[in-house]
């Protein structure tokens, strides 16, 4: 993880690159006769999951997953360079998405940097080879975005925490062995943060139940998972007892686009201004293609410009000199704003360009790309809402780095 | 979204200039200096100019031999960007410009008579390109050039020329039977009648316009080096760069005015930046300018004139630019509260800035269009 880029050279970069895209085109799976979801929080049945769990074992086997990780917990131990790679590669050829993204992303980078030895050794390799699914347990039913008031409760009874409460939107709830839960062990904490701790809790205890949630596109993906004096071993707690809120902000930052660490591989379909454009040669408003229409074309543009900044910025953090003085942070800050609330807009002009098309839906023969986008419209909001809402991610750069007044 | 990696790259150079034109406008081009300066004929400072010139700023992007540091034209915006946020009005944009259409289109005698001046800073120039109805379009020249005995009679008018009232050399692009062509005018080659002044919204700025009906000019007038037609338009996709850059450093000038109010002016006993209505769009404005800045670096990097890659980046820049100072400025004004409404408060002088740069070389509707063709294909018309 350490290494960074400057270490290999172009020449090796490139050949390395042409050997994974032989491998995917070679390996990616056929298109089931299923629908695949977009992402690995619309996980709506069985056959998905394992189709996807399948891919992400065999992209682990042949070495392509972790490969950034220490080799002694089941990693590749070489430059990240190598994965990004992979992980640009798996998105431009269009490999489906690495299903077990909270282990990739979120549990696995965080006991990295935060567990024992005894977890690294017990969790890390699993979470490669997708055979231990993660789940995330951070919102409740009664504070969304507001980690901090978090109330389900874990007490300690002997080599044991016992488990109360709810959390809700859990995506792959019902496949996971493990969750990454925040819970409270000191409700008289003298701050409300100081009270929590984090813990990589087990699902198969008994005393807990999931309940599927229904999404407004129709599809299953998310759940709420109840805790009913569930009792999960006391060596799953993070840090210590009462360092939950600042393990948790740890996780937080990979969430919110601090890319470093990460498993990498692609988690989710990488829906793009190009397909935008395909969509809009395709569609016929009035009679005449989309692809005409003056008003649609400046629009497409737009999009396509809004997509190179998303992009540019993500670059721009690999030399702090193209960063801007005093506000370094932003472009990584933005990312999950940005990049959520454009997908948002792009997904509804997708849909509105169709003309009078753009009422079908999945099941209608004639939907454009068997209504990819009237799904992914509704879809995209899980981006926007999910991870602090667009509007608490304002309030927090407002306030954490432009220094605004709290309100 | 992760597609292809784009090229992005900076240098040594690009830094040190940057840091530099930072410190050295930030002490000596304050919003009083520009006021004041604002009230010059000429509009700038000639001490200022001359410091400018001995940073060896006129010179960045000229070739060694010529007394320039030979850097890329896109080792400029650094520097601009710096000039946009502090406001500074300075024969440098226009200059810069000439000096690389001349560099492009000059044969050697015509680089060497000028350029070493130009970099000294002992030479103010400019482009004439636009025609009257201050048309964008490179082709749209505006005036012919008709062979007349060993030399050239000029025919038309042009608008939209920087500093030409007190221009050292002024090219001129004009159309001739042979296609487009550009001439160096000296001074005494225009009549104290044929320029006019024009009244922009941003009064730091000096641009007139030119009657050159009747204007004769000798064989050597015309850059004789190159393709002509080729370097008219780099010349506007130079425009399209430095004014993009020029509108980021606007944004980001107007965008810490707003933020200091905002963190400082209190009304119903809270600072008025704690409320929602005012801090989420001023996270959305953060957010545009680091785009402007990216795609500014990003322009920069594969900077080549009106062609392939650098053509799209030079115009997503200028479109997406405006619309960022545009949306600042407007925002500045309405956040300042009846204090943003007043000739005192500095936001004015960003929002008038703002407006220029805006529609000088393609507003932002032009270039999405012209991007539109570049990049979804012609698509004129009924099909």
């Amino acid at each position: 993880m350490a290494q960074d880029k400057q270490h290999v050279s172009r020449e090796e970069r490139d050949k390395f690159a042409q050997k994974v895209s032989a491998w995917l085109k070679a390996n990616i799976p056929s298109k089931p006769d299923f629908r695949l979801p977009l992402t690995f929080m619309e996980i709506d049945n069985r056959a998905q999951f394992e189709y996807l769990r399948d891919w992400q074992q065999q992209v682990y086997e042949a070495g392509y997953l972790g490969m950034s990780w220490p080799e002694e917990y089941g990693g590749g131990g070489m430059p990240q360079v190598y994965q990004d790679i992979v992980t640009r590669e798996m998105a431009r050829l269009q490999a489906p998405f690495m299903i077990n993204a909270i282990g990739l992303s979120w549990a696995g980078p965080t006991i990295l940097k935060l567990g024992t030895e005894a977890q690294k050794k017990r969790y890390i390799k699993k979470i490669l080879s997708a055979e231990e699914i993660w789940c995330q347990g951070f919102s409740e039913p009664e504070n969304g975005s507001d980690l901090g008031n978090a109330r389900t409760r874990a007490v300690r009874d002997g080599d044991s925490y016992v488990i109360n409460g709810s959390k809700i939107w859990t995506s792959q709830a019902e496949y996971a062995a493990h969750m990454i839960l925040i819970a409270r062990t000191d409700p008289a904490a003298p701050n409300k943060y100081a009270g929590l701790s984090f813990f990589l809790a087990p699902m198969d205890v008994p005393g807990i139940d999931i309940r599927r949630i229904r999404k407004m596109t129709g599809e299953y993906g998310f759940a709420q998972t109840f805790f009913d004096d569930a009792r999960i071993p006391a060596d799953t707690l993070v840090g210590e007892e009462g360092q939950g809120w600042s393990v948790a902000m740890a996780v937080l930052a990979f969430e919110r686009g601090a890319a470093l660490g990460q498993a990498g591989g692609n988690i989710m379909s990488v829906i793009s201004a190009r397909d935008l454009v395909q969509t809009a040669g395709k569609s016929r408003r009035d009679g005449r293609p989309a692809l005409a229409d003056m008003r649609i074309r400046e629009q497409l543009v737009q999009c396509m410009i809004e997509e190179r900044c998303l992009r540019l910025n993500r670059q721009r953090g690999r030399d702090p000199r193209l960063l801007t003085p005093g506000r370094e942070f932003a472009p990584m800050l933005m990312s999950k704003l940005q990049g959520s609330e454009y997908m948002r807009r792009m997904a509804a002009f997708a849909v509105s360009l169709q003309g009078g098309q753009a009422p079908l839906y999945v099941d209608d023969t004639q939907a454009l790309d068997d209504g990819m986008w009237q799904r992914q419209h509704m879809n995209s909001y899980s981006a926007t809402i999910g991870g602090g809402t667009s509007e608490i991610q304002r309030n927090i750069i407002g306030e954490r780095l432009l220094g605004l007044g709290k309100g | 979204m992760a597609l292809d990696e784009l090229r992005l790259e900076f240098s040594d150079e690009q830094a040190m200039l940057a840091e530099s034109a930072r410190e050295f406008l930030r002490d000596k081009c304050t919003t009083e200096q520009v006021r004041e300066w604002m009230g010059l004929s000429t509009g700038y400072h000639t001490a200022l100019w001359q410091e400018m010139a001995q940073l060896g700023w006129m010179g960045i992007a000229l070739p060694e031999e010529h007394g320039g540091s030979g850097l890329s034209a896109g080792a400029l915006v650094t520097v601009v960007e710096t000039m946009g946020r502090y406001l500074l009005a300075s024969p440098f944009l226009a200059t810069t410009m000439a000096a690389q259409l001349l560099d492009q289109a000059g044969n050697n005698s015509q680089r060497e008579q000028w350029l070493p001046a130009i970099a000294a800073g002992e030479c103010i120039a400019t482009v004439a390109l636009a025609p009257a109805d201050g048309a964008w379009l490179p082709e749209h020249t505006g005036v012919t050039a008709t062979r007349k005995g060993k030399g050239w009679r000029l025919e038309g008018r042009k608008s939209g020329v920087l500093e030409l009232a007190f221009a050292d050399l002024v090219l001129v692009s004009a159309d001739t039977d042979k296609g487009p062509a550009v001439f160096a005018l000296s001074r005494e080659d225009i009549p104290y009648t044929a320029i006019e002044r024009e009244y922009l919204v941003d009064e730091t700025r000096r641009s007139y316009r030119m009657d050159c009906d009747g204007i004769r000019l000798g064989n050597d007038a015309l850059l004789a080096g190159g393709d002509s037609a080729a370097a008219i338009r780099d010349t506007h996709a130079l425009g399209w760069l430095l004014v993009g850059a020029e509108l980021t450093g606007v944004a980001d000038g107007v965008f810490s005015l707003m933020l200091e109010y905002l963190k400082t002016r209190t009304q119903f006993g809270k600072t008025i930046g704690s409320y929602q209505a005012l801090k989420h769009p001023t996270v959305d404005i953060m957010g545009q300018i680091e785009n402007s800045r990216g795609l500014m670096q990003q322009a920069a990097t594969v900077f080549d004139g009106a062609n392939g890659e650098s053509e799209v980046a030079a115009r997503m820049l200028k479109a997406y630019a405006g619309d960022t100072a545009a949306f600042a400025t407007d925002r500045a004004v309405q956040f300042h509260g009846a204090f943003g409404f007043t000739w005192e408060c500095d936001v004015q002088l960003y929002f008038r800035r703002a407006t220029w740069a805006r529609h000088v070389f393609g507003d932002a509707l032009h270039h999405r269009a012209r991007l539109a063709e570049l990049l979804l294909g012609e698509h004129n018309g009924e099909s």
